[in-house]
């Protein structure tokens, strides 16, 4: 049994009990917490999963539409034309809070001058094998920003879970269990005083009779 | 305000991603790595930073502060060498972490 060092007094364990239903809300709260946190986390996961497994395919053909660009053009030309790029892509940054942990959430900002006009270069020195790889790729970048996002919070959230399991565990199995063996035994010390002076009390009457009466002489 | 992205890597696996205007850096020797994402997460400019599986896995000490903020996300991604599966790895990494066992992915 693991108790705290205190003192067996009525007002302590007032104070005690009070904590504990405080303990016992917090890790029905914490318990809850997980739970969602976890649900979400699951969902998040597997979207994460289906996504990552689609980009690495694509990737994997768009790579291959550069091998094949890289093939029948110079290194110099393909390096060229790619070196200007005409749109810039950057993302804006909010956030989102998903039970108290903030993900971010990534919406892209296209800045490319107009639709369907993506490529860097002309047309004229370069081989389709170029534009397919230009155009799978810009294709995949809404995905590339959503993997990012889905990724990075799969990666807080798996943090924030294991902290309130950690949190949940120290409550159920340490904190309450202690609280609970403390106040028993300060109830049982309270009664243990409580029989002890009772019986003292009764001998000291016992003592105060025998001196005024002198019971024992006459019977 | 718009963040950019960026994208480390060696030369072949990413001069692609330069045409559909990512911010490209080049980086053929592994060592270097993770000298070169101090430079770039310095003054916080970008949102995003991709990385070819070899170069993620040689800054693996440099990523670490990063873990626990939002921004910025660094995301590995095969490059022309094929993948190496660390994508997956990592996910099933973080189910490890929160559930306790990879339900995800043990087969």
């Amino acid at each position: 049994m693991d108790i705290m060092n205190v003192n067996p007094t009525r007002m302590q364990m007032t104070k005690l009990k009070k904590q504990l239903v405080t303990a016992k809300r917090g890790h029905k709260m914490l318990k809850d917490k997980r739970d969602e946190l976890m649900r979400q986390f699951i969902e998040l996961v597997q979207e994460n999963k289906k996504l990552r497994e689609k980009i690495e395919a694509e990737l994997k053909v768009c790579s291959s539409h550069f091998v094949n660009a890289s093939a029948v053009m110079s290194k110099k030309a393909l390096d060229s034309s790619l070196m200007s790029s005409k749109q810039q892509t950057g993302v804006e940054v909010t956030s989102r809070n998903i039970m108290s942990v903030d993900v971010p959430v990534f919406s892209s900002v296209d800045q490319s001058p107009e639709k369907g006009d993506i490529f860097p270069y002309g047309f004229a020195f370069t081989s389709f094998e170029l534009d397919d790889a230009v155009t799978s790729l810009n294709d995949l970048m809404p995905d590339l920003i959503k993997l990012a996002e889905t990724e990075k919070s799969c990666e807080l959230m798996a943090a924030e879970i294991e902290r309130t399991r950690r949190r949940v565990n120290s409550l159920e199995h340490v904190m309450i269990p202690r609280y609970e063996d403390t106040i028993k035994y300060i109830a049982m010390k309270l009664e243990e005083n409580d029989r002890s002076s009772r019986t003292r009390l009764m001998k000291v009457k016992d003592m105060l009779l025998e001196k005024a009466h002198h019971y024992s002489e006459k019977y | 305000m718009a963040k950019s992205i960026a994208i480390i890597g060696d030369s072949e696996s990413i001069k692609g991603f330069g045409a559909v205007g990512m911010d490209l850096f080049i980086c053929d020797d592994t060592a270097a790595s993770s000298q070169l994402l101090k430079q770039i997460t310095d003054n916080d400019y970008y949102a995003i930073i991709y990385m070819t599986e070899e170069i993620f896995e040689a800054c693996a000490k440099e990523r670490e502060k990063f873990a626990e903020r939002a921004v910025p996300a660094i995301i590995p991604l095969p490059g022309v060498r094929g993948n190496t599966g660390i994508g997956q790895r990592r996910l099933s990494s973080f189910v490890e972490q929160a559930v306790g066992s990879d339900i995800l992915f043990k087969n």
